[in-house]
């Protein structure tokens, strides 16, 4: 629906967004990922017509929106710092882009108040945005960015401003909502943990290019490179070779642990010589103090180095011979306080082969 | 609010309270106690009282009070006045708005000078400054011959713009112009820009932002613009002394003359004690639109 071709913005020297390419389904919610200054914001601005594309071209629906000025675009975009109209009650607030569009009284009125139902809050229609809370006031902005039925809408990283509890709460809603209203959602976060919680497909940046577009799952467990690896969840890292790889697996050597075997993704070939790296998830490496391995994994011994207790888990820095850290997590599943090792306690952490995931 | 707090908010307005008594109430209710004397034979006023056989008599009258409404004279010219400082008032807000908007969206660092350039002209004196507009007016000016060329060309008759009431609006605005352009932009320098890339996002256009985005939240301003212009160009009179003429004559030329020339000071009270009134009646409206209609864009 939106097509998003060879896009390039620079400021000056700077490259903002680097030759940038995206298809967004109908439907779908779609978020852009990456840390600050990735150019999340340049390329929204772009869609939402704030800005023109140096080169590239944005279609929707087939059409070129490059001539359109943002007025003019079925567009809609939820401003971070909310945006609301303070000499305006919420009611006109939510009225504006029906009363834009030349919508009859009657029908205004209609569905400003079927819209206050969807976000919950009919019965603030009369106050002033500056009475409302944050949460409100976010839900009013977004309220009034759908009431007009826009093909597309644009989030700007809606929630940042909403502390822990809040941003949990308005995430579920969001996802009903757009469930709900059938919109597709472009949606902007630095917040991995919320991409992956709410989108049908992550689009991950760096420095304004794009590193990869997958399914939050894919891109949790096979990520196509160390940026994603690295930027998604926690990941350990280890620098290695390629030894030799056949279809299925690789088989690598990693400085102080020497030769191992690990998967790829398929569409990635590595030739032996090859610098590359391993990527493992601390929950999926097995920790006890003796351990069994099985025929199907790697098994490796060393000591406790340090430890995070974060409540639901702790997370232990194993120090494997000859240096190498490897973080590993075990559930304080146990009744009681748990505390399973001590720092200086010996240690055994294994892990399935395909649990290594390699990167170039 | 406990009691140490509302105390400290009653010694908080005690400063200006005072001010404003010293300077304001206790010179109206001379003024009003004025009003109801005879004036003294030699200017100033009549003793309020004699003693005559040891009885002692008050000396009060309506008098002054009812010249007032005798005469059109004096309601017709306070209409008139009132009508200059209207007309001033709206063509300053016409000229400054533009103005301040300009100012207020023009980058950072010009906006210090472009504001000094607002305040220029009060570095020279008030009165030199009317003097300027003597001579650009006088029929030997160079505005008045050019303009006459043009009227001449069309077969008009030649225009005299000096001692006119044009040439007391013109610099009415002229000398008022600044108090518009100063609170107008202080109110819109501090506009979320935000929300007018929201509104057009939203589908408003160039005219429709402006219109119910910028002007709405930018009516504190205008009003205090308002009362700043309207309140001494209401009372001035050197302006239209210098300027006016016979037909440019405003109510504080004729105050005035009550108390310099005329040295009736009971019935120059009046007009002033009149003067006084309809402009608080009008500062009090500002007010209260000023209230209802900026109530929440923070100014
Ligand atoms: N108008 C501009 N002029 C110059 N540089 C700009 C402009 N707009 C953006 N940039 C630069 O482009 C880069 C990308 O900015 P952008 O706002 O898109 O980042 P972002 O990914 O949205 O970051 P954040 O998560 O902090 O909002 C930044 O380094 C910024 O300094
Ligand atoms: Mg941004």
């Amino acid at each position: 629906m939106l097509e998003i071709n060879a896009v390039s913005r620079s400021f000056g020297d700077f490259v903002a967004l680097d030759n940038v390419s995206l298809h967004i389904q109908a439907g779908e919610f779609f978020t852009l990922l990456g840390p600050s200054g990735c150019g999340k914001t340049t390329l929204l601005r772009l869609i939402a017509g704030f800005d023109q594309a140096d080169s590239g071209q944005i279609l929707l629906d087939g059409k070129s929106l490059c001539a359109l000025p943002p007025e003019l675009r079925p567009v809609h975009t939820v401003f971070q710092s909310y945006a609301l109209f303070p000499h305006m009650t919420v009611a006109e607030n939510i009225a504006f882009p029906l009363r834009m569009a030349k919508m009859s009284k009657s029908e205004i009125a209609h569905r400003v108040a079927e819209v206050l139902d969807d976000v919950r809050l009919p019965d603030k229609a009369n106050h002033c945005p500056d009475a409302l809370s944050g949460g409100q006031k976010q839900r009013i902005a977004i309220a009034r960015a759908l009431v007009n039925r826009p093909r597309l809408l644009l989030l700007d990283e809606p929630l940042s401003a909403l502390d822990a509890k809040l941003r949990e709460q308005m995430q579920i809603e969001l996802i009903n909502l757009q469930k709900e209203v059938g919109i597709t959602f472009v949606y902007v976060t630095h917040d991995q943990g919320e991409a992956l919680a709410l989108s049908h497909r992550i689009a991950v940046m760096n420095k304004g290019e794009i590193s990869q577009i997958d399914e939050p799952s894919v891109l949790y467990s096979y990520p196509d490179n160390r940026f994603v690896a690295d930027f998604i969840g926690q990941c350990n890292i280890l620098d290695a070779k390629v030894v030799s790889s056949d279809a299925q697996k690789v088989s690598i050597a990693v400085a102080g642990l020497g030769e191992l075997t690990a998967t790829a993704n398929p569409e990635i070939t590595f030739n032996s010589g090859d610098s590359c790296a391993l990527t493992l998830r601390p929950e999926k490496i097995r920790l006890a103090a003796t351990l069994e391995a099985g025929s199907d994994e790697v098994l490796f011994s060393g000591k406790v180095h340090d430890m995070l207790y974060l409540g639901d888990v702790t997370v232990y820095i194993i120090e494997l011979a000859n240096g190498v850290l490897i973080e590993a997590m075990l559930a304080n599943d146990a009744p009681g306080r748990t505390r399973l090792f001590d720092t200086g306690d010996a240690v055994q952490i294994a892990w399935r082969i395909d649990a290594g995931h390699l990167v170039p | 609010m406990n009691r140490a707090e509302r105390l400290r908010n009653h010694l908080m307005a005690l400063p200006p309270a005072l001010y404003l008594l010293l300077f304001f109430a206790v010179p109206s209710v001379m003024m009003l106690f004025a009003s109801f004397r005879y004036p003294g034979e030699y200017g100033g006023l009549a003793p309020w009282y004699y003693i005559e056989d040891g009885q002692l008599s008050l000396d009060f009258t309506l008098e002054n009070w009812l010249r007032l409404f005798e005469s059109g004279i004096y309601l017709g010219l306070l209409f008139k006045s009132l009508g200059y400082a209207l007309l001033t008032t709206l063509i300053c807000t016409i000229m400054a708005y533009p103005l301040a908007l300009m100012i207020a969206r023009s980058q950072k660092r010009f906006r210090d000078l472009l504001l000094l350039l607002v305040i220029l002209p009060f570095w020279s004196n008030f009165l030199v400054r009317i003097y300027a507009w003597m001579i650009i007016f006088s029929p030997q000016g160079a505005l008045t011959i050019g303009l006459n060329h043009v009227t001449g060309a069309l077969g008009l008759e030649p225009i005299s713009l000096m001692f006119s009431s044009t040439a007391v609006i013109t610099c009415l605005v002229y000398v008022h112009l600044p108090f518009m352009i100063l609170p107008l932009y202080a109110n819109l320098e501090k506009h979320d820009n935000r929300l007018l890339d929201a509104a057009q996002d939203l589908g408003a256009n160039r005219f429709q932002c402006f219109w119910l985005i910028t002007w709405p939240q930018s009516l504190p301003g205008i009003y205090a613009g308002a009362i700043l212009v309207f309140i001494p160009s209401l009372g001035i009179f050197a302006i239209p002394d210098l300027l006016g003429g016979t037909n440019g004559i405003m109510i504080g030329n004729v105050i005035k003359q009550q108390f310099v020339e005329s040295r009736d000071w009971p019935f120059g009270s009046v007009l002033s004690l009149v003067l006084t009134g309809i402009t608080l009646l009008l500062v009090l409206l500002a007010a209260k639109l000023g209230k209802t209609g900026g109530a929440n864009s923070g100014t």
